[in-house]
């Protein structure tokens, strides 16, 4: 373990002796992958024989650690899950940290430590990265941007452009909603509450891929992160100009969620999630779906909340609990920023 | 979770629907005053389950949509001060001034925090002797208090650097103002948190001089529903009378506790409401006795007075003598990411919701 006082100082991302001590005691030894054990300027990777997915992210969370995880896990979850559910495998991360000149190294270690941990989890190698270190007070502590490879899987190449759909058609979740949102939340120095809520922080490649193994009724997926779940099926009803029929009753969700919503005047329906999917399905292929998906421990709350429909094309219509109607928008503003 | 699923379950909710069909029988216009049963009422969709008898209007009790621009330009004036923290609640950063706004101004590197409670302000100022820490106080008599006890608190910790811009406002002549404005009703929908604070007394004048129904109702379906029946039987048979429907909160008298403090802390004053104009003795400004936390009379600043956006009709609309389709700029010049009216600024704005639900 390193000593609680030992700071990351410019000269660690100089290009001399102190960064490459950094590279070698904790990225190399921590990420250990032939492609980045090379040391190239680039990483040379073998010929795929299917098309490529390619998407990048940058994680920029305050705090960096809250329950359920910390930007290390995040930045890997929140590429892997961007590749699953455009029908991709993911392959292939890359890492760029930028970090504030001063960041306790002790953090540094733990941070890169449940990054690498992620992306074993998950499949991935982390193939090639980058580090910068900024003077004091020109980021807010630490930055991470990973970008991603994935071969696509020859039958699920239109999976995330909404084609195909029809008035019908069901939709499911994977498990309850808002957790990360609130998780962030809870933690944020100014709010002094305690909570349960835990962030489903996770990636899920390996549940994509045991459905699309095994269904061939998928017809859209995405993963609901900022502006939540009513955004997605917003924009998702925007492209098909069909409508979308939500049941509020079918919606899984935690009750420390549904309280500090309620307490804080929020919708869940517009709280990020970094550990779900949303899938529409064809009608006679969601009851199967929805079998799969419980049968991993991170579709164990899975559920059918909703159906596409004729009726109000273009819009999300939410059935409440109480019997009424009402329209889901998209989020305007930003009610939480910084929460990925 | 109490308190909130046995309000929302549906079976008992559809049999008020019910028996609202079976009593209503004359056309009644009420007011939901409240932003809060604003959304609750969007929020549960509860306008499909309500005869076609009943049609609720919403007013003017959204404290971000009435807060004047006035305000706004002052805050921002404030935060332009070289050393001072602006704390304040989130919803009213987007909000616009006259040329820009919080969030803007927060951009441009200016100090500006949100924060869940006031007392965190006060932390703030404690922390932070070298700075000056200015709250924004908006709200009607259901946040007044906690801005009230967060002054005496600054008094008691002698704190020389915590200041309140106050734009609270207090209910009752906003409601009055509307009825002798002309505003075609038969009865207010009240909100509950004001009487929690107040009691039931404020609206004895509405019920026995202006002859309209005043129930003190909850937040949740259950409650809404509850309380438009009790309007609408009041109406029926003639009888026009202040009635708690939330009774496990409200009480007659109110809280004594926080009555006593606002007195303590508060004077009336004749205050700006945004797309009203000024209403006599509707606002609240620091009195005498803490008049050091007073951030008008601390600070020197000269906000000049914005005169209302051209063509913005939200004053009517407030008074529900217009409809947001009447309005020249409606989804054009004034929308919920680019608001120009009071109406359009926050989500429970009756704007704003038409913006959501136009076809």
């Amino acid at each position: 373990m390193r000593s609680a006082e030992e700071k990351i100082l410019l000269s660690h991302g100089n290009g001399g002796k102190m960064m490459h001590q950094l590279i070698g005691n904790l990225f190399l030894k921590h990420f250990a992958s032939e492609a980045l054990s090379e040391q190239t300027d680039a990483a040379i990777l073998a010929a795929v024989t299917q098309e490529i997915a390619f998407t990048t992210d940058s994680f920029v969370i305050d705090p960096l650690f809250f329950p359920g995880g910390n930007i290390g896990k995040l930045a890997v979850c929140g590429t892997v899950n961007d590749l699953a559910v455009s029908g991709a495998d993911p392959m292939y991360l890359s890492v760029s940290f930028i970090i504030e000149e001063g960041f306790p190294m002790k953090d540094l270690e733990v941070i890169v430590v449940s990054l690498a941990e992620e992306a074993r989890k998950a499949g991935v190698s982390i193939v090639t990265g980058d580090t910068k270190v900024v003077n004091k007070g020109k980021c807010d502590k630490l930055f991470i941007n990973t970008a991603g490879v994935g071969s696509v899987r020859p039958g699920n190449r239109y999976v995330s452009k909404a084609k195909g759909i029809q008035p019908g058609d069901l939709i499911l979740i994977n498990g309850s909603i808002g957790d990360h949102g609130m998780a962030v939340m809870s933690v944020r120095e100014s709010f002094n509450f305690r909570s349960p809520v835990v962030s489903d922080c996770a990636s899920l490649n390996h549940l994509i891929k045991e459905i699309l193994d095994q269904s061939q009724g998928v017809k859209f997926m995405r993963d609901p992160t900022r502006g939540g779940v009513a955004t997605v099926l917003n924009e998702l009803a925007g492209k098909t100009k069909l409508g979308i029929e939500i049941d509020e009753t079918a919606l899984p969700m935690s009750k420390g969620v549904t309280a500090m919503c309620e307490l804080l005047g929020f919708d869940p329906l517009h709280i990020a999630n970094e550990g779900k999917v949303l899938i529409v399905a064809a009608e006679e292929e969601a009851g199967r779906i929805l079998e799969i998906m419980k049968k991993n421990p991170l579709g164990s709350c899975g559920a059918i909340i909703g159906r596409v429909v004729d009726d109000h094309p273009g819009k999300v219509v939410l059935k409440a609990e109480t019997g009424g109607k009402r329209i889901i928008d998209t989020l305007t503003g930003d009610p939480l920023p910084r929460i990925c | 979770m109490k308190y909130i699923d046995e309000y929302r379950k549906k079976d008992l909710i559809l049999a008020v629907a019910e028996e609202l069909k079976r009593v209503s029988t004359k056309d009644i216009t009420l007011m939901e005053v409240c932003g809060g049963h604003t959304m609750a009422i969007h929020r549960f969709g509860l306008h499909a389950l309500l005869p076609p008898t009943v049609r609720l209007l919403s007013g003017p009790g959204c404290p971000v949509c009435v807060s004047s621009q006035h305000f706004l330009d002052t805050a921002i004036a404030y935060a332009k001060i070289q050393g001072v923290i602006i704390t304040t609640y989130g919803d009213l950063i987007r909000v616009p001034g006259s040329v820009s706004s919080l969030e803007k101004e927060k951009a441009n590197g200016h100090d500006i925090r949100i924060v869940y409670s006031v007392l965190d302000a006060v932390e703030m100022a404690k922390v932070n002797p070298g700075r000056k820490v200015v709250f924004l106080g908006i709200g009607f008599e259901t946040t007044a208090p906690a801005t009230a006890a967060a002054i005496v608190e600054a008094k008691k910790a002698d704190l020389p650097n915590f200041f309140v811009l106050s734009a609270h406002k207090v209910m009752p002549p906003v409601m009055k103002a509307l009825v002798e404005d002309g505003v075609r009703l038969d009865g207010f929908i009240a909100p509950g948190h004001v009487s929690a604070i107040t009691g039931t007394s404020i609206y004895n004048d509405l019920a026995s001089v202006c002859r309209l129904g005043v129930v003190i109702a909850g937040f949740e379906p259950l409650d809404l529903m509850l309380s438009v029946l009790m309007l609408v039987k009041q109406f029926e048979s003639g009888t026009p009378k202040v009635e708690i429907q939330y009774q496990r909160v409200v009480h007659q008298e109110g809280n004594r506790i926080a009555q006593d403090l606002l007195n303590r802390v508060f004077e009336l004053k004749d205050d700006r409401w945004r797309g009203l104009g000024v209403i006599p003795g509707s606002g609240l400004k620091i009195g005498r006795e803490f008049e050091a936390f007073d951030a008008e009379k601390h600070f020197d600043v000269n906000v000049p007075e914005p005169s209302d956006p051209k063509g913005c009709i939200c004053g009517l609309i407030l008074r529900g003598m217009k409809t947001p389709a009447d309005c020249k700029l409606f989804a054009g010049a004034c929308t919920p990411a680019d608001p120009v009216g009071a109406c359009m600024v926050s989500g429970e704005g009756t704007c704003a919701t038409y913006y959501k639900y136009r076809s």
